[in-house]
């Protein structure tokens, strides 16, 4: 109980710096600017749609501003794993450095306890940021359009889930490394799944099997674009998917079992975490 | 015998090539002001971090309030300034000790009360609610000490407490030590700052080279006095009589010095002297200071750190 009496002080700190540093702030007004721009964007579409309706058909209109709330959420997916990379990439080796690390570590609190009660402070915060960005978006479509998404409840917890592999992955590398290195890798390390994945689409599209299976390596090595491609696939109706008419028809589509990797691979990210900050010299 | 709060053997550590702590073995007894003193570079702040289990030692082991190295639990009963400190600049005063009061499992109205508590005890009461960015080196130093205060600790460790302050923060930090030793509290404190160990410190161990070369007691009866005498025209034998009253006597110029046992021997040189006729200009006692043992121990071949 007192465990995680402890581990909330940590998370709470965490959530408190991110308030305290205008980082919330900063998100939030960058995030009004990018919804006030959709929302006038997707009026337009909306609106020229209505004025052709004697030459664009139901579903025409429908595809599109589908498209482009798709291409909105793509968007908040980027901006998400910006979040997701960012906001935890200082928490522990900016501390280990600095050595306010070492008054936190002095006291009766388990290593574990600390990274832990980091990892859920911003987990939650990123949680908080894709919840707001991805709802607005979706409450800017249905008003705007209107339209509506299809699966959305399993197409944000897979962005989610893209998240939570950046996050446990930042944090388990900021047991050992610097600052810069961290970002270096862990943005590297996206940037490899974002190719892989487009390796693959295009591998599937074109009949290589080699593109493919090099795409797949990659996203078992990084699960994250992989997590976008499912989310997308499930949020856009059966039609626009059979057709391959939008960049966010997969020609592969990721099975549940890379759901499952993901999961796995955030989890193990944890637990090594935990492992190499309990021996981490202070 | 109580059981002693620190009680080591053997500690030793190593980064790559280099032995930071080689061999250190020490014990320190509950409500003792233990002082640690070494020029830089000898293994201070290595040992401390060993002690508090921040650093896992590469040979060696033993207890610090009866709990191994490191034990979680046992660090609820300690205290810890580290010498280059840090906090979130972002927090005020008054936040940073509630952050650490949660994490030592306070009570949520017993922290309160505790912190009005601490922040009038290091003169914080007043800007407690100011960022830690806004406050001066000597007030992060207090807010530091009052962190390292919170849990009414058994054992308290401090690097360097006293560097970088004024003579008003010092005395603060002299004090405060001297409190926590009447209500029980063992201190261990590393320091250079040769004057502010030995006003505080019951006993101190010197270290070289990651070794303990030497330890002195403070408390206990100064092991000799210096005496230094200006004195008028003498004859020779009075200046013999004068030197079979202490050890290492010498005289030149009208200055005379020598060490004896105590300050009873005082009156006897004063007595002897003016008896004999001798004008006595100037009589002056000091204990031999720390810093002349310090030099002696470490020897000449010490570089400046």
């Amino acid at each position: 109980m007192s465990a995680m009496r402890r581990l909330l002080a940590i998370t709470r700190l965490t959530l408190h710096e991110t308030v305290r540093r205008r980082v919330l702030l900063a998100a939030l007004l960058g995030g009004a600017a990018f919804l006030a721009l959709f929302g006038f964007g997707l009026h337009a579409i909306a609106a020229d749609a209505e004025r052709n309706a004697s030459r664009v058909g139901q579903v025409e209109r429908r595809m599109v501003l589908t498209m482009f709330t798709l291409a909105g959420l793509y968007a908040v997916n980027f901006l998400m794993v910006m979040a997701a990379v960012l906001l935890p990439l200082d928490t522990l080796s900016g501390e280990i450095s600095s050595g306010v690390m070492q008054t936190v570590a002095a006291r009766p609190v388990r290593r574990a306890e600390i990274l832990l009660g980091k990892w859920l402070g911003h987990w939650l915060t990123v949680a908080g940021y894709l919840a707001l960005m991805a709802g607005g978006v979706l409450a800017l479509a249905r008003w705007l359009g209107p339209v509506t998404l299809p699966a959305v409840h399993l197409g944000l917890p897979l962005m989610l889930l893209e998240a939570t592999v950046l996050v446990s992955l930042v944090l388990a590398l900021g047991t050992r490394f610097g600052t810069v290195t961290i970002g270096v890798v862990a943005f590297g390390l996206y940037g490899l799944a974002f190719i892989g994945n487009w390796t693959e689409q295009i591998g599937a599209m074109v009949g290589n099997d080699t593109a493919r299976r090099l795409g797949t390596a990659a996203s078992l090595l990084v699960p994250t674009e992989a997590m976008w491609q499912l989310a997308a696939y499930h949020m856009q109706p059966p039609l626009m998917r059979e057709l391959q008419m939008s960049p966010f028809s997969p020609a592969s589509v990721p099975n549940a079992a890379m759901v499952a990797w993901a999961a796995g691979y955030a989890l193990a990210a944890v637990l090594l975490g935990v492992a190499s900050f309990r021996k981490r010299p202070l | 015998m109580t059981a002693p709060v620190i009680a080591v053997h053997g500690l030793r550590k190593r980064f790559g090539p280099t032995t930071a702590v080689a061999d250190l073995s020490l014990t320190v007894g509950p409500g003792e002001v233990f002082g640690f003193l070494g020029p830089n570079g000898a293994g201070k702040t290595t040992a401390l971090k060993m002690l508090l289990g921040l650093l896992g030692p590469t040979a060696g082991g033993g207890t610090v309030l009866g709990a191994p190295l490191g034990d979680r639990r046992a660090r609820a009963r300690i205290g810890f300034l580290p010498e280059h400190f840090r906090f979130p600049d972002w927090l005020s005063g008054r936040e940073l000790l509630r952050f650490h009061g949660r994490l030592l499992g306070l009570p949520r109205r017993r922290l309160e009360a505790r912190l009005d508590e601490l922040l009038a005890r290091v003169d914080l009461w007043d800007a407690a609610d100011r960022k830690l960015r806004e406050y001066s080196k000597g007030m992060l130093q207090r807010i530091g000490l009052a962190q390292a205060l919170a849990g009414d600790p058994e054992l308290v460790f401090l690097d360097e407490p006293t560097s970088g302050l004024d003579p008003i923060g010092r005395r603060l930090v002299r004090d405060i030590i001297r409190e926590r030793r009447a209500a029980g509290t063992a201190v261990f404190l590393n320091s250079h700052l040769l004057g502010e160990v030995e006003v505080t410190c019951d006993r101190v161990v010197f270290l070289k080279q990651g070794r303990a070369v030497r330890e002195l007691s403070l408390a206990a009866a100064p092991p000799s006095l210096r005496v230094e005498l200006r004195l008028g025209a003498a004859d020779a034998e009075t200046l013999a009589g004068l030197a079979r009253l202490g050890s290492g006597f010498t005289h030149r110029d009208g200055l005379a010095s020598l060490e004896v046992a105590d300050e009873e021997a005082l009156p006897g040189i004063a007595r002897w002297l003016v008896g004999r006729g001798v004008p006595l200009y100037e009589l002056r006692a000091a204990r031999k200071p720390l810093e002349a043992w310090f030099v002696e121990v470490m020897g000449d071949d010490q570089r400046p750190g």
